[in-house]
Order: structure tokens, then C-alpha cells, then sequence
């Protein structure tokens, strides 16, 4: 595979042009469209968008977790396309190589086994080292990821944690096996802003610590806000814009990115002014909208917008600041 | 507004047994959910309860519209004692305090019309068909829906107007209360601000007062008149939003507030305080002030001394032996030993 581009020689992980559609007795769902996208060692990425915006399609093909897929593009880690694995080949990576966290962390665990032995089996399963060390490598994994007492507490059953916890120690079996890459699929969702808190210092403290790469995938703005270095955003299966995470939340060049910092109550809203929501809805993935795919909820949108797709470009002169919109920016400014 | 609160609460406890079956005889345990809760709800205002899972914040909404019964304390609703009223005692006013739910896909039925699921509480308080339907297309309206969507089902609609829906069920009756139980948390951010605004805009209209439950602290903000923030079962602070925000006095407060991931740069955002360990059992509360195991202003009186729910002399309810000053910095435990 031909390699160009500078960033194919840093980047740890390189996706290019990604296409996953999944054929449905409806039709195919197109569930991601073209997306691009790299991070590199030591930094974080975060993607943001709604339900079904293939956010989280679009890692869980990379590392072959979604059968029954069409895929295309290329996603080149450690410049070996991953796409064009074999489902053996990915499975030596999982793990060892890429480590992933998911939302619910009551689902990921057995419920039948000790959270230990359950972090000990994923350790052995890549490594030739006996039960015992792989348990006293786990006590000080748990140790690491803020358990309190791991001694007794590796022993304990899933439903014996809290819902902290037990995402801790999702963390603590990602960071087993030392991988270079760890994708969190809305890690923290499901907990509460304290623990949020918790589990957000806890990530960028092994990031810190390990020189972990993390991909982060969420809805909610404010936690990407605390600890990415660089955000996408994602609609409809696309990136609607693309840059480091101060640019893209002071000036937000897609009308899209604008309208979810808009939506979000917050500071600068007065008490009980009314939000500006999005109208309209999310679009089907089977039909979706001529040219841009925002262009029927957009309130800028013009002419162009439902007949030509606008590509995703640099904006202005802000380097590494990508959106995908017509408007130029003094139509923006007007309007 | 009229001068006697809409709802009082007097002493509410609620706990429910647990762990004793017939097979395993024993003292029965208690979940000690909501602990001796004193609260007013005014004439038109929303009131947001926030706190952790766990907290009794949805058990304490359930026992003010005496969806539980109450283990002991008295909830006054307009004026009337309804806290031992019998479930058809209790008719009259369940038509004037509702409640929306968090999830739109399953407190809907999947196999029910949307017009018969709004028009439900007009059947059973009686009324001929042709006169529902009129009230049940007016309602849809109201609420943001096309009337023309009369017979289709909850399927057929997305979470956002599914929620409308749960928001027009409840509004059939004209209630003066709403109870909303974390009405946007599964909503995506686009269509919660519309369901937000929509909620705003009924209140204002149909002059509604609502008790608010979100663990999202922004959008309790946003919507809130007054904040009462729970822990363990227990009220341990209420304040008129704006000053809850601008200087929380609870220590737990604090940490709670600090901990709300912010899209903005703020300069005065302090440093954020990390709580160790997790909510205490509800079986086995801490001694004392509940939040004092996690405290990082505790001192020994805490462990031993429940602190009084009670006027600060800053004109805010708070139960703190030692509230945080305006201006004082909260060190984490570790911070402060090292």
C-alpha cells in the first residue's frame, strides 16, 4: 500500500477514507462515510456526535468488531492496515496492542467470574506467564487504578463493585497488557459526574504515565472538554469538522459543531433563557440527504448545500482546523 | 402565587426491607432510602433535586406524589394531608400531580396508539369519544406533535417526540404538579434542548410547578428556580440556584458542583475536588454527618454529631457542622494530609 503523507510515519494510528455500511432487510444502513482520522502516541482524540452518527462504528471496525459489515478504506496501525487483517491477526492486536473500554461496565464483566481471574485470563491469554505472577500483576493493576484494598477486593464477583469501580477495573484489565492505543466508547455515560471526574483523572493520569494513546468517543462535549487534544466531529457517518480541541470549541467553523455548543445549557446562558436546539432530526442512514447531511436542519444552508456535498477542507489559516461547509465565512458572519 | 406552598414535606422517611425471605429468617435489613427529609415546593416554581445514584433523590419524588407510602413523616399537597390517604382517597389528586419519565421507549406501550396512550386519563375520568379525540389532538399540539399522528404507535416516533408524548400524557389532566424524573438523559443534546424549551414554555402557559430530578447539573441549572441537593437519603443543602452555584457551602456540594465537566473556559473555575470512594450503604449509613468518610473538611464532631438541617445565617438551608466559607479553598484529603 502506497504511503504518503508525513503524518503515515508518526501517527500510531492512520485511518483513511473509512466506508462501513451494514446491508438490512430496509436497505444498507451507511453507517460511516468517509471518515479520516490519525492520533498519535501520548495524545488524545476525541469524537463527538450524536446517536447514530457512526461514531462508534467507525473504532469498532478498525479493530474487527463489527461482522456482517462492508467495509473500505484503510486504517493503517503501526503502518500494518488493520483492515485488511486477518479476524487472528486482530485478534493478537485486541488486547495486548489496542485496548478498548466500553460504555456499560456491568456488561463487559462476566458476571459468573472473580473480576481478577477475569483480568488474569486476559493477561495469559497473550502471555506466557504463570497464574500467580499474572494475579500479583493484577493486585497492583487494581492498585493503580484506585481500588481500595486490591489484596481481597481481586477476588470479588462484578456485582460486589460499584459502577465506579467496576469501570476502574476495565480500565485496569485495558491497561494489562500495556497496549499502545486504548478506545473508550463513552466510558463515563453511565456514571455519575463524581465518578465522571474520577475516571476522566484516572485516564489521563496512565496516559501521563504510559504514553497511552486514546481515542474517546462521546456525545457530551464537557467531557472531551477535560482531556482531549484534538476532536472530530461526527453526522450522519461523516466529519463535519475536524481540529485541536481549543479551536474547535471557541470558533467552531461548521454550523453543526455551533449548534451543539449551543444546545448545551451552560454558564453562558442566563437562568431559564431559552436553548437553541437543532430542529428537526437526525437523518436514515439508508437515504440520506442529498449533498451536505446537515443541510435540512441547517440554518444556513443555501442552494449548494443540497446538491454538492462540501468536501472537508482547511478552514482559513488555522493549521490542522478542518470543517465541511459551503458558507464562507463572511456569509457566516452575516447570517 | 398564593402563600401556602404547593407541597410540604414534614419529616419524610422512607426504607424498605430487605434481605429477609421466608427461607432465610433474620433481623430484617432496611434500605434507609430517604432519612427524615423536610421540604416546600412553591406555587410555580421548579424545584431541582440533584445528587448521585443512589442519593433517594426518584424515591423522594415518588413518595411526594404518594406513588410509595411513606415508612414515616407527612406529605401535605395543597393544603390536604395525603400522607396515609387509601388509593381511592387518593384519586382526587392524582389527577393534579404527574410524572415524566427518563426513558421515552418504556414508559410508552409499544402496543398502544399514541392517541389512546394520551387519552387514557380522560377515559377513566369519563367522557365521550369524539370529545377525547378533540382534547387529545389539541394536547398533541400543544406539546409539539402533528395532531394528524392520532393513530400511529410509539414506534413510529423518534426519542425526542416520544418524550413529547410522555410530556402530553401527563399534562392531559391539567395537574398543578410535575414531577420529571431525568425527562432528557436519554435524549442526544440537539433534541434535549428542545424538550427543554418545550417543558419552559408549558410551565409559563398552564402555570405548572415542577419538581425536576437530572443528575445533569447543567440542565438542573438551567430549568431550576431552587436546588436541593441530596446525599445518603438526606436533603444537606437548598438554595435559590444562582447562589448554590456562585458559593455551595456543603462540602459535598462543592465537590459535586466542581465536578461538572464545562464546554467553557472559566477563569474562577477553582481546582476541582475529587471525591475518594464511593456513596456510603444505604443499609448502613455513617454515624454522624453521612458524608464524613469522604468528607475533606471532617473533624471528630462529624463522626459523632448528625449535622441539623438548618439556616446558615446566609439565608440557605444546609446541614454542615463546619459549612465552607465564600471564598474558602477545599483541599482533597490527600492534599490536606501531605
Amino acid at each position: 500500500m502506497a504511503r504518503r503523507a508525513r503524518d503515515a510515519v508518526t501517527a500510531l494510528l492512520d485511518v483513511r477514507d473509512l466506508t462501513v455500511s451494514f446491508p438490512t432487510a430496509d436497505g444498507i444502513v451507511q453507517a460511516v462515510r468517509g471518515v479520516s482520522f490519525s492520533v498519535d502516541a501520548g495524545r488524545t482524540l476525541g469524537i463527538v456526535g450524536e446517536s447514530g452518527s457512526g461514531k462508534s462504528v467507525a473504532t469498532q471496525t478498525i479493530v474487527g468488531l463489527t461482522q456482517g459489515a462492508e467495509t473500505s478504506g484503510q486504517a493503517f496501525f503501526n503502518g500494518r492496515d488493520m483492515l485488511a487483517m486477518s479476524p487472528e491477526e486482530l485478534r493478537r492486536i485486541r488486547g495486548p496492542e489496542i485496548a478498548l473500554i466500553f460504555q456499560d461496565p456491568l456488561s463487559a464483566l462476566h458476571p459468573h467470574y472473580r473480576v481478577g481471574k477475569q483480568i488474569v485470563e486476559a493477561i495469559r491469554t497473550h502471555e506466557n506467564v504463570s497464574a500467580r505472577a499474572a494475579r500479583e500483576r493484577v493486585i497492583e493493576l487494581l492498585r493503580v487504578v484506585g481500588i481500595p484494598s486490591p489484596e481481597r477486593r481481586v477476588d470479588d464477583f462484578p456485582h460486589q463493585f460499584s459502577g465506579g469501580m467496576r469501570q476502574r477495573a476495565m480500565i485496569a484489565m485495558a491497561l494489562a497488557l500495556n497496549p499502545k492505543l486504548l478506545i473508550a466508547d463513552e466510558p463515563t455515560t453511565a456514571l455519575d459526574v463524581t465518578v465522571q471526574a474520577q475516571i476522566i483523572d484516572l485516564m489521563k493520569s496512565v496516559q501521563s504515565d504510559f504514553g497511552t494513546a486514546i481515542i474517546m468517543i462521546t456525545h457530551d462535549l464537557g467531557v472531551l472538554a477535560d482531556m482531549a487534544d484534538e476532536v472530530m466531529v461526527m453526522y450522519a457517518g461523516e466529519t463535519m469538522e475536524r481540529g485541536d480541541r481549543p479551536t474547535v470549541y471557541r470558533r467552531p467553523h461548521h454550523p453543526y459543531t455551533n449548534g451543539l455548543l449551543e444546545a448545551l445549557p451552560s454558564r453562558r446562558h442566563g437562568k431559564k433563557t431559552r436553548l437553541t436546539p437543532i430542529p428537526g432530526l437526525p437523518p436514515s442512514l439508508i437515504r440520506p440527504p442529498s449533498g451536505c447531511p446537515f443541510h435540512p436542519r441547517c440554518r444556513h444552508a443555501f442552494t449548494p448545500c443540497s446538491r454538492d456535498e462540501p468536501p472537508l477542507g482547511p478552514v482559513d489559516d488555522e493549521p490542522g482546523h478542518l470543517s465541511a461547509c459551503w458558507l464562507r465565512d463572511e456569509e457566516r458572519q452575516a447570517s | 402565587m398564593s402563600e401556602t406552598p404547593l407541597v410540604q414535606l414534614e419529616h419524610v422517611v422512607k426504607r424498605f426491607p430487605v434481605g429477609s425471605t421466608t427461607l432465610r429468617r433474620g433481623p430484617a435489613e432496611e434500605v434507609h432510602a430517604v432519612e427524615d427529609v423536610n421540604l416546600e415546593v412553591g406555587r410555580g416554581e421548579t424545584l431541582g433535586i440533584v445528587g448521585e445514584t443512589g442519593c433517594g433523590k426518584s424515591t423522594l419524588a415518588r413518595c411526594l406524589c404518594r406513588l410509595y407510602d411513606l415508612t414515616s413523616g407527612r406529605v401535605v399537597f395543597d393544603g390536604h394531608d395525603i400522607s396515609t390517604l387509601s388509593r381511592r382517597q387518593l384519586r382526587p389528586f392524582r389527577s393534579e400531580m404527574q410524572m415524566i419519565f427518563q426513558d421515552p421507549y418504556n414508559s410508552l406501550n409499544p402496543r398502544r396508539r399514541v392517541g389512546s396512550i394520551i387519552g387514557d386519563p380522560f377515559a377513566i375520568q369519563g367522557g365521550d369519544e369524539g370529545e377525547r379525540k378533540r382534547k387529545v389532538q389539541e394536547l398533541m399540539e400543544l406539546v409539539g406533535l402533528n395532531p394528524e399522528h392520532y393513530n400511529r404507535f410509539p414506534a413510529e416516533f423518534s426519542g425526542g417526540q416520544r418524550q413529547r408524548i410522555g410530556v402530553a400524557r401527563a399534562l392531559a389532566l391539567r395537574p398543578k404538579l410535575v414531577i420529571c424524573d431525568e425527562p432528557v438523559s436519554a435524549l442526544d443534546v440537539s433534541i434535549q434542548a428542545q424538550i427543554i424549551n418545550l417543558l419552559a414554555d408549558l410551565q409559563a402557559e398552564l402555570q405548572l410547578t415542577y419538581v425536576f430530578i437530572a443528575h445533569d447539573l447543567s440542565v438542573v441549572r438551567h430549568v431550576s428556580d431552587r436546588i436541593a441537593v441530596m446525599y445518603a437519603g438526606k436533603i444537606v443543602e437548598l438554595a435559590e440556584t444562582e447562589e448554590l452555584f456562585a458559593s455551595p457551602r456543603h462540602p459535598y456540594t462543592n465537590a459535586l458542583l466542581s465536578a461538572i465537566p464545562e464546554v467553557d473556559e472559566i477563569e474562577d473555575r477553582g481546582e476541582r475536588i475529587l471525591l475518594h470512594g464511593d456513596v456510603p450503604s444505604p443499609i448502613h449509613p455513617p454515624s454522624g454527618c453521612r458524608f464524613h468518610p469522604r468528607c475533606p473538611k471532617a473533624r471528630a464532631h462529624c463522626e459523632e454529631a448528625e449535622p441539623p438541617f438548618e439556616a446558615d445565617g446566609h439565608g440557605r438551608l444546609v446541614a454542615c457542622h463546619y459549612p465552607v466559607e465564600p471564598g474558602e479553598l477545599l483541599r482533597t484529603r490527600e492534599a490536606a494530609a501531605g
